[in-house]
């Protein structure tokens, strides 16, 4: 298995949709062969298209507000000592998270392909928000599926979808947090595939919804190449991008531009949802060496048991608590382009408190989990190590968490 | 050439000028022994049954399906009870063929030839696999054909003509085609007439080979389709099951006076 150069990591699966010959593919009902086979072909012709790709700049420019800033962390550097901490404000985007780059792209798609209603699972709420805002600026119909436990404790965002005129759909089903709220997703897509289009709000699912994810949220490691260049002089000798992961967008948008690099020169370290300390569960499917399975139409590493049942997951953050992972994630785990460890829902809160202590930065519990990581290893680097931190979610829809755990927001 | 027992199904019906009956019931729903029970008491009036092995994260099943597989799960159903359920029902004098229908993962879980294997020594006879669609599942059909398993292709009403002609030149006996946009035990949204029109094409494909429909198909439809060469109900069986036990009622009689009374429109 092998990274190949200079080509997209979103390009570089077999003909059968597979990255590394088993990570990924379309396992779907054929039902959806259809839907799936021409959103592949609008893609394949759009992001070729120049007028496309000249709007989709052009919204990424004017409604999302890129490029977000990429700033130094001076004081939690200073008090930590050793390696350099900067952030990739990617939360300073409209509606404060990534998540906005896969729906405008999405709902641009849909626009393209003549479909008037659009679909999306979130957990976090964040894909369902950015979506339903996406919706309203295109004038599409959106229906947003969200896991009750996740409409509970992540109500700020429930609201902005509902004020986007967007419905929320609760799930009921199983844990009833995102992996329900991505098969009852697909489920409704399954019946109403001729008039709506699908969104999966990360770079999981059947390989085409990799591949528009991942083509939107790469605009992140676009944009932080140039300000590289711009803060430093040139690229830095040594770089760690660290990123928290759940199905893995954001992750992916912050790394792709980087993959041809050499791993000592810049390498990426992904975190997923270590759970509660004493909890057996978790959301870390990589960094615990999941079995590989297929979940929700593509092969990924997944929290499952012998029998192929999808296991539980539990995780303080909504947004990580899912028990696959994208299937690009496992082709770089398993080519060693990354490296995946977890962090516990406590020291992903100990981290949100020290960053909002020493910086004028308010990143999610998603983004916390990242943040952990670097707390870690920084105070252990040199000084011209340099830690970049994707924090891409803001803290606004974890208020009610933060409140309970930490006694204040 | 030898018929299959899914072959040999199929022309008993043709004979009788009737459609074949299918059930679908979900293994260990509402216990291992009890769904094991429903088998054997519906197998005099069924053609053939099929039983599902259910899944966490069903990707297109309707609610009750979902509601069945569920609870199978929740009281500890595992891939090895579905096996046994068959091997014991196939210890009976009168069997039907019976085809087990799932998700993928637990197939690969299991290992592919493994479960294979273990499908052919306790007596399936034919596989579907709802989310491994063509030509993803050549490889996998090839397999349970070496093995005299039958492998059921599904058809939708969105496959593509092309397609449709490729899927059915590589099917085995036994086709599924999927009466709407639907996951299971969706209302009916397209009238029986329009069904009937789509399948008839698909039919004339190859006319040697069963097709049989299902999605949607309850006490109140099963008659308008009768012409087809087999009809499968599944959802509504499903439900029959979560509604006994809701009234503390025995399923496995209720199910049985149902099928009984679902054979009776088709005859």
């Amino acid at each position: 298995m092998k990274i190949k150069k200079k080509i997209a990591l979103i390009d570089q699966h077999d003909k059968n949709g597979f990255w590394g010959g088993k990570f990924g593919g379309s396992f779907i009902p054929e039902t959806l062969k259809k839907p799936v086979h021409d959103l592949a072909k609008s893609f394949a012709k759009l992001r070729k298209n120049k007028n496309f790709i000249k709007k989709r700049d052009y919204y990424f420019k004017n409604y999302i507000g890129s490029p977000t800033p990429f700033i130094k962390l001076e004081n939690l550097s200073s008090h930590l000592g050793g390696a350099q901490i900067w952030a990739k404000v990617v939360s300073e985007a409209n509606g404060g998270a990534h998540k906005i780059y896969n729906a405008t792209v999405h709902a641009l798609l849909c626009k393209s392909m003549g479909k008037k209603y659009i679909v999306g699972d979130t957990g976090a709420g964040y894909a369902g928000k950015m979506l339903s805002m996406a919706a309203k600026k295109f004038g599409l119909k959106c229906k947003i599926f969200m896991g009750v436990k996740d409409i509970k404790r992540q109500k700020p965002n429930c609201i902005a979808i509902r004020k986007n005129g967007a419905e929320i759909v609760p799930v009921y089903t199983g844990s009833q947090t995102l992996v329900d709220a991505v098969s009852e997703c697909m489920r409704y897509w399954v019946s109403n595939c001729d008039t709506t289009h699908m969104c999966v709000g990360s770079t999981v699912g059947p390989n085409i919804f990799v591949k528009v994810c991942g083509w939107s949220t790469s605009q992140i490691s676009r944009e932080l190449k140039v300000q590289i260049k711009k803060e430093f002089g040139k690229i830095p000798k040594k770089i760690k991008l660290i990123n928290c992961v759940g199905g893995g967008s954001s992750a992916y948008g912050f790394w792709s531009e980087f993959v041809d690099f050499p791993k000592t020169q810049i390498e990426f370290i992904g975190v997923e949802a270590g759970g509660p300390k004493n909890s057996k569960l978790h959301a870390a499917p990589l960094s615990k060496n999941a079995k590989l399975g297929v979940l929700h139409g593509s092969a990924s590493y997944v929290c499952q048991n012998k029998d192929g049942q999808i296991n539980e997951t539990d995780s303080i953050s909504a947004g990580l608590d899912y028990p696959g992972v994208s299937p690009i994630h496992c082709f770089l785990k398993d080519t060693k382009r990354a490296k995946y460890t977890y962090a516990t829902d406590e020291s992903a809160l100990a981290a949100y408190k020290m960053v909002t202590k020493f910086e004028k930065l308010n990143p999610s519990l998603e983004p916390s989990h990242a943040f952990a990581e670097a707390i870690k290893i920084a105070p252990k680097l040199s000084k011209d190590t340099i830690i970049i931190v994707n924090s891409c979610g803001d803290a606004k829809k974890d208020k009610d968490i933060l409140k309970k755990r930490l006694g204040k927001y | 050439m030898l018929l299959s027992p899914i072959n040999i199904a199929f022309k008993n019906c043709k004979n009788e000028k009737r459609p074949a009956l299918l059930t679908y019931t979900v293994a260990s729903d509402p216990s291992k022994n009890k769904s094991l029970k429903i088998l054997k008491s519906i197998s005099e009036y069924v053609d053939i049954l099929e039983v599902g092995f259910g899944h966490s994260t069903p990707i297109a099943d309707g609610g009750q399906i979902q509601t069945s597989s569920y609870r199978a799960i929740k009281n500890g159903f595992k891939m090895k009870d579905a096996f046994q359920i068959v091997k014991n029902y196939k210890k009976l004098k009168n069997t039907k063929p019976i085809i087990l229908m799932g998700y993928y993962n637990m197939i690969y879980q299991y290992g592919e030839d493994k479960f294979i294997n273990k499908c052919k020594k306790v007596g399936v006879n034919g596989l579907i696999v709802v989310d491994l669609p063509w030509p993803e599942n050549k490889k996998f059909s090839k397999k349970c054909k070496k093995k005299s398993i039958t492998f059921v292709q599904l058809l939708s009403p969105t496959t593509s003509k092309d397609r449709l002609k490729k899927i059915v030149k590589d099917s085995h006996e036994m086709i599924y085609y999927i009466s709407m946009l639907s996951t299971t035990g969706g209302k009916l949204k397209v009238s029986p007439k329009k069904i009937l029109k789509n399948y008839n094409k698909i039919k004339k494909i190859d006319p040697k080979k069963n097709y049989v429909i299902g999605f949607g198909i309850t006490d109140k439809t099963i008659s308008k389709l009768k012409t087809a060469d087999g009809l499968v109900v599944g959802s509504a069986i499903c439900k029959e099951i979560t509604k006994s036990l809701n009234k503390r009622q025995n399923p496995v009689t209720n199910v049985s006076n149902m099928v009984k009374r679902l054979k009776n429109k088709i005859i």
